[in-house]
């Protein structure tokens, strides 16, 4: 566990960079945390994937997979390796501020 | 008064729950209606056998309605829906079947269309699948047909049904190529969504290894976009190609298609939200779900649906009885790995357990995570443990539904990457 100050507020991330406690982040930490993933700026589009990642994480206790977010979010999984180049559903989450999406067993 | 049960599917779970329940209740208490859309029961562990000539699809396949007990009914209908208000399954046609008890216990579904070119140009010529017994059986004339080149075995997203299989079959198209004298013309390469050989860490290290000793090329975290058969290239969602002459992919898997059709039961891959202690559906108390067509996080195997088959009877026992549930399933999970040469790998695992090696299932019985052949001969007596003791719902000693730890030695494990 690592202790980051993002957006001047000190928060708990994993060593993979998920966040522990969703409940720390706020929207205004985005843009920082998208800058880290090389993703600058954020567009309405990326905001639409990380709104859905948040509110299926506290819906679900889990965030979505590339494929549920493709079939869910009104973002097709192409556009979504458009807009998350890296791994739409591991980077969007670490953005979104929620844990690692429990996707594969 | 009599009480109804019915159960959707008349698979591996479907099957052993209603023989369990036949045995417990006789037919003046409850009645119990099996529906599924054919007659046909695969054994599919079977499957990776046909195409290396190993096994026929028809040794694998018996009547769905012979393997249930007597007293249980058997409906050969499709579903169209079912109404978790009133309790109620609609089959296409239009006949209904109310019920006091549901079991959802419809697998898994292949859905090779959801990939753009898949089921395009190509696909049973270049393009396979081992995942059903048509694909199975396809591959097995294209296989013996192959004289040299590229083959890949791509997943192309979890969850799938039995997650060792694909593997299992790069290590038997090893030991077949090397078998007709030309694996040194065979690139086999292994492509997968996932960040190393399979899904838990000390399995996954094991495996890799045993790719690496075979030959076998591994290609992770690709996210396949395309299949073109006709132009021999996997492309991944982020632009990365490989070519083939020869694909055999496990297709995207979702639940049955009348889960979607049923307000409130299935989650957005048609896989029902389920209790993964208790095995109770989210939608409803009278509704019990086993086997693939549960989200619960345990692989989708048959091992695991035979495991789950005690709980599952025991709540409904209990649901029945207005008593509470218990929440005996531990996700239990126990795979014999094919590795070629006769040799095979066992693995046994459960929600807390990654697997370990040892001896399962205790300190005297089969090598866990090491290739040995009599691990091969278990898989191959299996069969016959499935037909007659695993379906018509008796205990099979040395096999019981919880994860034994008797035999297990701990190993020091990074932190699980899920």
């Amino acid at each position: 566990m690592i202790t980051m100050s993002i957006a001047s507020t000190e928060v708990e991330q994993n060593d993979e960079g998920f966040f522990v406690h969703p409940e720390q982040w706020t929207e205004d930490m985005a843009p920082e945390l998208a800058r880290r993933e090389g993703i600058d700026p954020l567009t309405d589009a990326h905001w639409t994937v990380l709104r859905f990642m948040r509110a299926e994480y506290f819906d679900k206790g889990t965030g979505p997979t590339v494929r549920v977010l493709g079939k869910s979010s009104g973002v097709s999984v192409k556009e979504l390796y458009q807009l998350f180049p890296k791994g739409p559903a591991k980077v969007a989450a670490r953005i979104a501020g929620i844990p690692k999406p429990r996707g594969c067993i | 008064m009599t009480r109804r049960v019915v159960i959707l599917g008349g698979g591996t779970g479907g099957t052993l729950v209603a023989n369990r329940l036949r045995r417990k209740f006789d037919s003046h208490d409850l009645a119990i209606t099996v529906v599924d859309q054919d007659d046909e029961h695969v054994y599919q562990p079977g499957l990776l056998f046909v195409p290396f000539g190993l096994a026929h699809s028809e040794d694998i396949v018996r009547p769905r309605h012979r393997q249930l007990h007597d007293d249980i009914e058997f409906v050969e209908a499709a579903i169209d829906r079912v109404e978790i208000d009133s309790n109620r399954v609609h089959l296409i046609g239009g006949a209904v079947l109310p019920y006091d008890v549901l079991v959802v216990a419809t697998g898994a579904t292949l859905l090779p269309e959801e990939t753009e070119g898949l089921t395009g140009p190509g696909w049973m010529e270049k393009v396979f699948t081992f995942y059903s017994p048509e694909g199975a059986a396809a591959l097995a004339p294209a296989l013996s047909a192959f004289e040299g080149g590229s083959i890949v075995v791509n997943v192309v997203d979890m969850p799938i049904k039995c997650p060792v299989a694909p593997l299992e079959f790069c290590f038997l198209a090893d030991w077949y190529f090397h078998e007709r004298g030309i694996r040194d013309k065979v690139e086999l390469t292994y492509v997968t969504p996932l960040d190393g050989a399979f899904t838990k860490p000390a399995a996954s290290r094991a495996l890799a290894g045993m790719l690496a000793d075979k030959n076998i090329e591994l290609v992770t975290e690709f996210n396949t976009g395309e299949v073109d058969g006709a132009g021999g290239r996997l492309v991944s969602y982020d632009e990365r190609e490989i070519r083939f002459d020869l694909a055999v992919i496990v297709p995207l898997h979702g639940g049955a298609a009348y889960v979607g059709r049923s307000p409130g039961l299935g989650d957005d891959l048609g896989f029902v939200p389920t209790d993964d202690r208790t095995l109770q559906a989210d939608a409803a108390a009278n509704v019990f779900v086993i086997g693939d067509a549960a989200n619960v996080p345990a692989s989708k195997a048959g091992s695991v649906t035979h495991f789950e088959g005690e709980t599952v009877v025991d709540n409904i026992v209990r649901h029945l009885a207005g008593e509470p549930l218990v929440g005996g399933f531990d996700g239990h999970a126990n795979c014999f790995i094919e590795t070629g040469f006769h040799k095979a790998l066992l693995i046994d695992f459960n929600y807390d357990t990654e697997p370990l090696p040892g001896h399962y299932p205790t300190a005297l019985g089969l090598p866990l995570l090491k290739e040995s052949r009599l691990n091969h001969l278990g898989k191959l007596l299996f069969q016959s443990v499935y037909w007659h003791g695993l379906l018509p719902g008796r205990d099979i000693p040395g096999i019981g539904a919880a994860m034994p730890t008797a035999g297990k030695q701990p190993v020091a494990v990074r932190e699980e990457r899920a």
